[in-house]
């Protein structure tokens, strides 16, 4: 026998009542900590594949759409650039290093990107197995394609034109696969890398040799030298059908965007909360009325007004604390499935699932609340007339 | 309201009858340290119940006494087993399992120690009351109201009870009724109605 139990057992009496508390605080914390969950993925995932990509140089369009094409690898391209147009941006004294890209084929959805070995350094790659690329029509596979397409060491394929369909194959030239990533949760994990030069060697002619200045790529990831650059490099290109896009400032643009609906989200699973205090408070003090009596009868037998209020606190923190884990728990759920249905879309692998210091914090503020929701019945019960209750019940 | 000087030795039996509304329950209240008194004192076993924290006379009540009510309340939400348990915990005692079996049993409502309360009869209820009031061993057993809402033949019954219980706890016993029934069965009587009427005799 323990406080802890009788209030156990006194909550489990009013099942229907502690049901509906535990609910809406599950319902009003779960969205809260999904909503953080969403957001810390999302801004994590934008960071890793941002890291210090300063501009990014691509045919002229939407900024954003260029950001998210050539970095985030999940809209179309605004187009292509001139190979030697972009040569001579990344030659210029503020910019420290470009890393060209060139793209316009898949493999069952998942982009061909052609690079140089500057773009899987910039990441930090870790090969799996294999070796880098050598020569043209060599692969080197991201961990998530490996896993959903089987692509083994070795293994030939043809590629499809475009970014997503495979109705167009490119029959006629094989690509073989070198080497294979270990997942970074980067963009990586989603692309197949080869050279520049497969990208051009898809889309020509076995006759015909492309004249270098008519040679194009997508986009160029510039990282600056100086920070003048950001003034500078716009100026250098205005003739130019060439455009250049801060990630970081497109990515603040679009969140900042949805950022109106996540306020609004939060504001909802911060009113739930509150009801669901109310309930706690409700649940409580309808406990404290319905059991005066019970409560003086503790008094009768040796049981002091601390034990009593102590016994209500402990009810709300049962309610508070058990409804708060759930809504975690719930959370979890809801990012599971979320992941699953976004994985298709975006192809992006939502996996980390480790509870969040702002969820602690969650957690622990829910509970605080829930205690002190519970500690005003608990000061009435603390302040119960023995005497009167007892002669009053008869 | 004033009381006269009330005196009674350990291990006897005591009678206080009074009409309601001549203060029977608040002497109870009194006597048992959950309502405090404005002057005079309330000596037990040595101890002066006036002078206690409200903490002292808590932890003095539930050790020392035991208090049958007219009805029969309990901590709806636990079993009569577990209902007997709550004063060796409140009063931090192991609680003696076998025991409370053993008094359930002389008590004969064993076969209900596992059932809820209410699903009791008022009967049971009233037997299991005075289970819970004997469990601690207490050294005075305080009786509101037992039988009033009993017939004559169950209220013999639950006297009877009572009485045998506290002699064989060693514990005084005292009942406090406006039952005129149970007038003649006892030699040490109280009628407080006479006391009230004239507050003098205090």
């Amino acid at each position: 026998m323990s406080w802890l139990y009788i209030a156990w057992r006194n909550l489990g009496l009013k099942k229907l009542q502690t049901a509906l508390s535990l609910i809406l605080l599950a319902f009003g914390v779960g969205l809260v900590s999904l909503l953080m969950l969403t957001e810390k993925q999302l801004s994590d995932t934008f960071d890793r594949n941002i890291q210090d990509i300063d501009l990014v140089l691509g045919a002229k369009g939407s900024p954003l759409q260029l950001i998210l094409a050539n970095v985030y690898h999940v809209d179309a391209p605004t187009g292509n650039i001139r190979l030697a147009d972009a040569e001579k941006v990344i030659r210029h004294p503020y910019i420290d290093e470009g890393i060209p890209l060139a793209y316009g084929d898949n493999y069952r959805g998942f982009r061909i990107v052609g690079s140089t070995s500057a773009y899987t350094d910039h990441y930090d790659a870790v090969w799996e197995s294999g070796r880098d690329i050598e020569a043209p029509f060599e692969v080197v596979v991201g961990a998530r394609v490996a896993e959903s397409t089987g692509l083994k060491l070795g293994d030939g394929f043809f590629s499809s034109h475009g970014l997503q369909d495979e109705t167009d194959v490119h029959t006629d030239k094989t690509f073989t696969v070198v080497g294979i990533l270990e997942s970074s949760g980067t963009v990586l994990d989603q692309l197949l890398l080869c050279n520049i030069e497969t990208i051009w060697g898809v889309h020509e002619k076995p006759d015909e040799v492309t004249a270098y200045e008519d040679r194009e790529i997508t986009a160029v990831l510039l990282k600056k030298r100086n920070p003048l650059a950001v003034l500078t490099i716009p100026n250098t290109i205005r003739e130019t059908n060439m455009q250049v896009a801060l990630p970081a400032i497109e990515i603040n643009r679009l969140t900042q965007n949805f950022g109106i609906g996540m306020r609004t989200l939060h504001a909802i699973a911060l009113l739930i909360m509150l009801i669901s205090f109310a309930s706690i408070f409700i649940s409580v003090y309808d406990n404290l009325l319905a059991r005066k009596y019970e409560l003086a009868l503790m008094r009768t037998m040796g049981g002091s007004r601390a034990g009593l209020f102590f016994l209500l606190i402990l009810e709300g923190g049962i309610l508070s604390a058990g409804g708060s884990l759930i809504g975690i728990a719930l959370s979890r759920m809801g990012i599971f499935i979320l992941s699953q249905l976004i994985e298709d879309k975006f192809r992006y692998n939502w996996s980390s699932m480790g509870i969040l210091p702002d969820e602690w914090l969650l957690v622990g503020m829910a509970i605080f609340v829930g205690l002190v929701a519970s500690a005003i019945p608990g000061r009435s019960a603390m302040k119960l007339d023995t005497s009167r209750t007892l002669t009053e019940a008869l | 309201m004033s009381f006269p000087d009330i005196d009674c030795p350990e291990h006897a039996q005591l009678l206080l009858l009074g009409q309601s509304g001549s203060g029977k329950t608040t002497l109870l209240h009194v006597l048992c340290g959950m309502l405090q008194a404005t002057a005079g004192e309330v000596r037990i076993k040595g101890q002066n119940l006036v002078t206690m924290t409200e903490r002292e006379r808590d932890a003095f009540r539930g050790r020392h006494f035991g208090i049958v009510f007219q009805k029969s309340h309990f901590v709806q939400s636990l079993t009569v087993l577990e209902n007997l348990a709550i004063p060796a915990f409140l009063l931090g005692d192991t609680f003696d399992l076998q025991g409370a079996q053993a008094l359930l049993d002389r008590l004969g409502i064993g076969h209900k120690a596992h059932d809820r309360p209410r699903d009791l009869s008022t009967g049971e209820q009233q037997r299991a009351g005075i289970a819970r009031a004997l469990i601690h061993k207490p050294s005075i057993v305080l009786a509101d109201e037992p039988t009033s809402a009993l017939d004559d033949q169950s209220t013999q019954a639950v006297i009877a009870l009572l009485e045998e219980q506290a002699s064989t706890l060693g514990a005084t016993l005292i009942i406090v009724t406006h039952d005129q029934r149970l007038k003649d069965r006892y030699e040490r009587r109280i009628e407080l109605t006479d006391i009230v009427s004239n507050p003098l005799a205090s």
